[in-house]
């Protein structure tokens, strides 16, 4: 698949699986392109890990097809892709600098470049002085920025990150958003499946959200939430606003009133007779749900 | 490298760095050299300085019995009636004493008094009493040195031929046994620890679910082969540690237990098939502990289900002394044919007897087919199982997913 001229790092066509009699991924198919943030969501359950380890060819789908930089899915395309799982795990009596750098050297990379590598990333976090440490001395959260670093220390076109903020601290936290953001400027494709809605809004380009396994939203995250616009507007202004065309209810909240319009006219022509009755207007907001609304909304529909 | 090399190298090297591999590498050594110490100073401790003479007291009720009283360290003293020579026993003057009846000849009847309590009569004493008695019925009827030969058994040496009449290279007796029964000790106890050690590292990555991280980088195959072959490789240095000390724990054991240790010899085919069955069974224990660990939710829970074949492959051992009375018993063939009692039974057996060729070939042939059999089931579950977190599987699901995959 191509978009604006650029070649899809992952293509993802018609793959389902099912474990005994419970089909967990039922015909999804989506693509992820280079240099976005491509969120993956979903309610518990809902077949995102599944998905992923599919990815991964951690587990192999019963049908449809995984490309992974314009190549079908195979022991090589592992050394491409970065991995952070939900499930933290790594040698808790190897020190920080043996972890790196055996994990590394699985994905293909010479010692000696690994060895660069992660003293570079140790810096890059501030964690060089706790290099010989070993991991089972490490903070819970350090230990979870060495297992972030494990899944970018070999410079992979894709990285797939699941729940990569969970249990971080605030400082940590903004950190590891920094280094996705500059990742992702670099021009490599991140998947990020969480269910933070705010990180998704924060973050994300383009979203996935699948539930029972089947693919139920997936597009720009601003044409979906535009998608899910109640069609009203938030207004505060000095005085009543008056009789107004295409407008058909008034919600009242005090400090603030939600116009309703009628489904034919713009918001922008709303502001326009405003301003034209020389009406002082402190606040116009076109009112749009939030990404953790649709979702709620979405599963509901879905039950 | 070769991600299989990467993670054989990774295996062996956090094998043989783990506490318990040294300490249970050391162990055996330390431990022959500690009984071979702890022999040597009770039997210093306990050697007499000077050898000390039992007097025994008799009566000679039959008539005589008066010549030859002395037997080695054992004096014999006539006495006249039984009240003086219990006086004299009680009184410290002789140790026992026994009473030669008149009809000692028709019954053959010694009676034999002692103040200590003993299961029964001490080998050198019934030796005295017996050696005293037909010294002196033969005195003067049969040559001193018949008298000698019939009080003295007669030495048995014994040479094996082959068909062909020729001496045989392999001799048997009990020479034979030592190196076999050692192996085999040594051989069981690497295929348990082997066992342990796979099962335990993949119940530790499943559990703090590292196993994911690897997945994610290498293929399920190369993870099972670069850690069957890490630890294959580390049992071996363990096993190669064990018989390295071999020879200087001879040394040291032959100034202790003598000529004893010059009898030892190998018995023919000993080493190749040592190695062939070590790796075989090595193999099949391998492949067992990977569908453990890949089943199992932690180490311990895995550990647990390993004991039910680890076990088994000690049944050879426990039935050892059986071997010596029944060696070419059909429970010895069964347990030559069955793959996991097979490496050990085999190593025990060539030191007893000989073993037919077609029980050989018939035991390598389960053997490999188990393995394939094993790796095959393993290699389907592994994916299956390996990421399934929480509860065991139950045997009828295990058996269903099998089907499915």
């Amino acid at each position: 698949m191509e978009n604006d001229g650029k070649k899809s790092t992952a293509l993802i066509s018609n793959i389902s699986k099912t474990f005994n009699t419970n089909k967990v991924v039922d015909n999804l198919s989506f693509s992820v392109m280079p240099g976005e943030i491509f969120g993956l969501i979903g309610p518990n359950g809902a077949g995102k890990t599944t998905t992923i380890r599919m990815m991964m060819d951690i587990i192999k789908p019963d049908s449809g097809e995984i490309s992974i930089l314009g190549k079908n899915l195979s022991e090589d395309s592992k050394d491409k892709i970065g991995y952070l799982p939900e499930e933290r795990g790594l040698y808790k009596k190897l020190n920080v600098l043996q972890s790196l750098s055996y994990l590394a050297s699985l994905k293909g990379i010479s010692p000696t470049i690994a060895r660069e590598k992660t003293e570079h990333l140790l810096n890059r976090v501030e964690m060089l002085p706790h290099a010989k440490k070993k991991i089972e001395e490490l903070s819970r959260g350090m230990g979870q920025i060495i297992q972030f670093l494990t899944a970018i220390i070999h410079d992979p076109s894709l990285i797939i990150l699941d729940e990569p903020f969970a249990n971080l601290d605030p400082v940590n936290t903004e950190l590891l958003k920094e280094i996705v953001l500059e990742l992702r400027n670099e021009g490599r494709a991140i998947i990020l499946s969480t269910h933070r809605m705010n990180e998704v809004e924060e973050l994300c380009d383009r979203i996935l959200m699948i539930n029972h396994g089947r693919n139920v939203l997936y597009g720009e995250l601003s044409e979906i939430k535009s998608r899910f616009r109640n069609n009203s507007i938030f207004l505060e202004l000095e005085g009543d606003p008056g009789e107004l065309t295409g407008v058909t209810g008034k919600r009242d909240y005090g400090n603030y009133t939600e116009l309703l319009l009628d489904g034919k006219t713009a918001p922008q022509q709303v502001l326009e007779q405003l301003i034209s009755q020389g009406k002082n207007v402190n606040r116009f907001e076109v009112s749009t749900p939030s990404l953790h609304e649709i979702f709620l909304q979405v599963v509901e529909e879905g039950q | 490298m070769n991600k299989t090399l990467l993670i054989f190298r990774h295996e062996l090297v956090h094998t043989i760095n783990r506490k318990g591999f040294i300490i249970m590498t050391l162990i055996v050594p330390a431990l022959a050299l500690l009984a071979i110490g702890v022999f040597q100073l009770v039997s210093t401790i306990s050697k007499p300085a000077v050898i000390e003479t039992i007097t025994i007291g008799y009566v000679d009720e039959a008539g005589g019995f008066d010549q030859h009283a002395s037997q080695g360290t054992i004096e014999l003293v006539s006495f006249n009636a039984t009240e003086d020579v219990t006086a004299a026993l009680t009184n410290g003057e002789v140790s026992e004493y026994f009473v030669i009846t008149s009809d000692y000849i028709s019954t053959g009847v010694i009676y034999r008094y002692t103040l200590e309590k003993e299961l029964e009569t001490p080998q050198p004493i019934a030796t005295a009493i017996k050696n005293f008695l037909t010294s002196n019925l033969l005195s003067g009827k049969v040559h001193f040195e018949m008298i000698y030969r019939i009080e003295t058994p007669p030495y048995l040496v014994v040479t094996r031929l082959t068909e062909t009449g020729e001496v045989a290279s392999d001799q048997g007796g009990f020479g034979n046994v030592i190196i076999p029964g050692i192996f085999s000790l040594l051989l069981a106890f690497s295929l348990v620890f082997s066992s342990n050690y796979l099962v335990q590292g993949l119940g530790d990555e499943k559990e703090s679910r590292l196993i994911e991280v690897l997945l994610s980088s290498v293929s399920p195959r190369q993870l099972i082969i670069g850690k069957v072959l890490g630890l294959g490789v580390a049992g071996l240095v363990q096993v190669a540690v064990w018989l390295a000390s071999a020879p200087l724990l001879l040394k040291l054991a032959s100034s202790t237990f003598g000529g004893f240790i010059s009898m030892i010899q190998l018995p023919a085919n000993f080493l190749i098939l040592g190695i062939v069955y070590f790796i075989l069974g090595y193999s099949l224990f391998a492949a067992l502990s990977t569908g453990t660990g890949a089943i199992s939710p932690n180490a311990r829970e895995g550990q647990q289900l390993a004991m039910i074949y680890t076990l088994l492959a000690f049944v050879p051992l426990w039935f050892s002394s059986l071997l010596f009375l029944f060696p070419n018993s059909p429970i010895w063939v069964a347990l030559t044919i069955f793959p996991i009692t097979a490496p050990v039974a085999v190593m025990l057996r060539l030191g007893v007897s000989d073993i037919s060729a077609w029980e050989l070939v018939a035991s390598m042939a389960v053997l490999v087919f188990s393995i394939i059999g094993v790796l095959f089931l393993v290699t389907r579950a592994f994916r299956t199982y390996i990421l399934m977190y929480g509860k065991r599987p139950g045997l009828r699901e295990i058996v269903r997913s099998l089907r499915q995959a």
